[in-house]
């Protein structure tokens, strides 16, 4: 067993280990943060997506010790300092952009990066960033919506399609 | 999954050591093997990281054209390659989604050689230079078929080396599910003639379409294409597509690709 220190949503922590050990278990199981959600576990679906050193990444095919000391953003580091839901989270909750819940992690944590990276994106740009998180619920529609909120921009003439 | 010992050095010649033990495996992005070590497809005892090393890292030009550091994510060649090699940065922009291109690297691509991969197209199409950490292999010397490549064990892929060309495009024909290609070509347009590679076609992995190159070379434009061929015989053949309708495919993005370019 190794122990490997990082810091997550803005505080140092640390866990034991294995060679083995993905990054998406050392949060859920060592570190108790189990907002990261696994669903396919083989890099498929993107509700393990997290952000490392500011980049959207799959938690589920990283080892923990490979990114060992590096800033790691989870969904539990998406609120205000004062618990009130973020920006995206808001967008989310606002515009319907979940049902059951599983993917909502990973979309969120896909969906800031898209805006860090882009923070007026279309909507073909919205569909094209989040084509590595898989929603069995929504039908994406109202996720996208979600986004472009997100960003400030007017959703009134976005058909339901 | 096994367990493994990791290790992760921070040079080229710290992980040449590594990686000349019994049962050691280089780790690039993972973004192939770790879902081929949870399926135990892959059980190495040492997996060496080559994350950690700053001289396999990066873009920039030089004598043998465009290097890129093996360990480079494909988001950052999509970034910093656009200015020198836009078909190359847009190659790299449209593999997988956001994620893998933050993880997956030119280096593992290029090693792992999958038959639907992108960035053996771009390789073999470029003529390009393949640099380990004991010698220089050129692209037509390097792919063997199917996930097989001239590497020997313990050498690992450090930079590879990209001549730029004049005029270039890749056309990918995606494979929705998988986000790989069903098919995809790359074609490049040098001084001395033209170079088209075909992804996701044979059982022999990428190849370069010969016959293509010729006419391309006399007359660069889709229609010198339309006389010729494609021998499907030995292309793969699964659910998403007959050997006949990935040939008639290659002929289509070849001419998709010349026209892009
Ligand atoms: C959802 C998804 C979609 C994808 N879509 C595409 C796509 O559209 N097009 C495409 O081309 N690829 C695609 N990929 C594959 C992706 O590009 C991988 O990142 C790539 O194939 C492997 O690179 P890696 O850095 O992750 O290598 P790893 O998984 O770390 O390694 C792969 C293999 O190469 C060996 N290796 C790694 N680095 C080196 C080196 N420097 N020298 C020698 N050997 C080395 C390893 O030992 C291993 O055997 C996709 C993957 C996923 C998960
Ligand atoms: S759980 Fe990681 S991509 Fe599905
Ligand atoms: S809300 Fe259920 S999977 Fe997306």
């Amino acid at each position: 067993m190794t122990k490997v220190t990082m810091v997550v949503n803005g505080k140092s922590v640390s866990a034991e280990t294995e060679g083995r050990t993905l990054l998406s278990g050392y949060l859920r199981e060592g570190l108790g943060l189990t907002g990261t959600h696994v669903g396919c576990d083989t890099s498929q679906c993107g509700a393990c997506v997290v952000h490392v050193n500011g980049k959207a990444v799959k938690s589920c095919t990283i080892f923990a010790q490979d990114v060992a000391g590096a800033e790691v953003r989870t969904i539990e580091g998406m609120a205000n300092a004062d618990g009130s839901l973020g920006v995206v989270q808001q967008a989310f909750q606002d515009h319907h952009g979940l049902q059951c819940g599983f993917c909502t992690p990973g979309m969120v944590m896909s969906s800031a990066a898209l805006l860090a990276e882009n923070p007026k994106p279309t909507e073909a740009e919205v569909r094209h960033y989040l084509e590595g998180n898989i929603c069995r619920c929504t039908g994406y529609h109202n996720i996208v919506k979600a986004v472009l909120a997100a960003s400030g921009q007017d959703i009134a003439a976005i058909p339901a399609e | 999954m096994y367990d493994f010992e990791f290790v992760k050095p921070s040079t080229i010649a710290e992980a040449t050591k590594a990686l000349a033990g019994d049962g050691a495996q280089a780790l690039s992005g993972g973004q192939t093997l770790l879902p081929t070590m949870k399926q135990r497809l892959a059980a190495p005892g040492t997996l060496v990281s080559l994350n950690g090393i700053a001289e396999m890292k990066g873009v920039c030009k030089g004598d043998g054209g465009l290097h890129i550091g093996a360990a480079t994510p494909h988001a950052v060649v999509a970034k910093e390659a656009a200015a020198h090699y836009p078909a190359l940065a847009a190659l790299a922009n449209g593999i997988g989604d956001p994620a893998v291109r933050n993880r997956g690297t030119l280096g593992g691509s290029v090693a792992n050689n999958d038959p639907a991969a992108c960035y053996p197209s771009a390789v073999l199409a470029s003529g390009a230079t393949v640099v380990t950490n004991k010698r220089k292999i050129a692209a037509d010397d390097y792919f063997q078929g199917m996930f097989t490549t001239a590497l020997e064990e313990g050498e690992f892929i450090t930079e590879i080396a990209f001549p730029i060309p004049q005029k270039a495009a890749y056309v990918k024909f995606n494979q929705p599910a998988s986000r790989f290609a069903l098919t995809g070509v790359f074609v490049a347009k040098y001084a001395d003639g033209v170079r088209v590679a075909v992804t996701g076609a044979s059982n022999d992995g990428v190849f370069r379409w010969k016959e293509a190159e010729a006419a391309l070379s006399k007359d660069f434009s889709a229609a010198a294409l339309s006389g010729l061929t494609v021998d499907s015989s030995d292309f793969i053949h699964d659910l998403h597509g007959t050997p006949a309708y990935r040939g008639n495919l290659v002929k289509v993005l070849t001419a998709r690709a010349v026209a892009a370019a």
